[in-house]
């Protein structure tokens, strides 16, 4: 299973804004930490503010913070903004789509992308950054 | 509050605050497993309740289990639920802190558990807690 870029980008940045909702942090630091352009991070940054996940901060020292509920909002929260079509692992309709085949290989991404989804639905942004903490400890 | 194991005198109170939740009175299940799980002092059985005042506000069930499929004794927890206006207090906290401390005592090092993929409130909360996908993957098919 691949998120896509711009999924990934959204992850990481709602990351670092939660990790200190009262932080303004600019977009160029995050376009710098991450290494990607600031005309791209805009739009990812544009789509989380119209879902309310950041707010943006205008003036000096301005930038995003983060503006969601740390312990309601999931990572599937997140990544549906951004995949609405699904995970990419989820069944394909092939060219006939009703051989033995089809159908057996449909039911195995099937099983895979419910456990993802299960998976993502279930680590809130509390959890990741309790889960980001025990992890750098064991760095 | 607090957690303590379950009395006969409580039964009725978690078989009320399950069928809260699931909508379904399990009057039997519920007497079923109090025999297996609360009667006296079952080793490696335990059925807790967390109590506030005299109301039962949750409940945790759980077991050791020896070397289901190769796996070294672990604890597990196979039921748990909190009173939906309780939530958010920290009793489930409580409640499996309490039973981590009885598993740890009986010489396990492991506590896993297994609920539906659907069920994301529960998952959370355990996710929450620090667990993890384990090494075990469930698997079902149809009788028939």
């Amino acid at each position: 299973m691949k998120l896509q870029k711009n999924t990934l980008l959204a992850l990481y940045s709602v990351l670092e804004f939660a990790a200190d909702p009262t932080r303004h942090i600019a977009a160029a630091t995050i376009a710098e930490k991450y290494g990607v352009s600031q005309h791209h991070l805009a739009k990812v940054l544009s789509e989380l503010a119209r879902a309310g996940v950041v707010a943006s901060v205008r003036g000096v020292g301005g930038g995003y913070r983060f503006a969601g509920n740390l312990r309601r909002l999931t990572l599937m929260d997140i990544i549906r903004l951004f995949e609405p079509d699904g995970l990419g692992t989820e069944a394909q309709p092939s060219p006939s789509g009703t051989t033995p085949a089809d159908l057996a290989l449909d039911a195995v991404l099937s099983e895979i992308d419910q456990f993802a989804r299960a998976t993502f639905s279930s680590i809130t942004l509390a959890t990741m950054l309790g889960l980001m903490q025990r992890q750098g400890k064991k760095t | 509050m607090a957690v303590r194991p379950v009395r006969r005198g409580d039964l009725d109170q978690v078989i009320a605050l399950d069928a809260t939740v699931t909508g379904l009175e399990k009057q039997n299940y519920w007497r079923s497993v109090y025999r297996r799980y609360g009667v006296g002092q079952h080793e490696q059985k335990h059925f807790l309740v967390a109590v506030a005042g005299r109301r039962i506000v949750g409940f945790l069930i759980g077991e050791v289990r020896d070397w289901e499929f190769g796996s070294p004794p672990c604890g597990w927890v196979f039921a748990i639920d909190v009173l939906p206006q309780m939530r958010q207090a920290g009793i489930g906290t409580q409640l499996l802190q309490a039973v981590c401390t009885l598993f740890r005592r009986e010489g396990v090092r492991k506590v896993r558990t297994m609920l539906s993929s659907d069920n994301t409130l529960i998952l959370s909360f355990f996710r929450s807690q620090g667990m993890m996908a384990g090494p075990l993957i469930p698997l079902e098919m149809d009788l028939g």
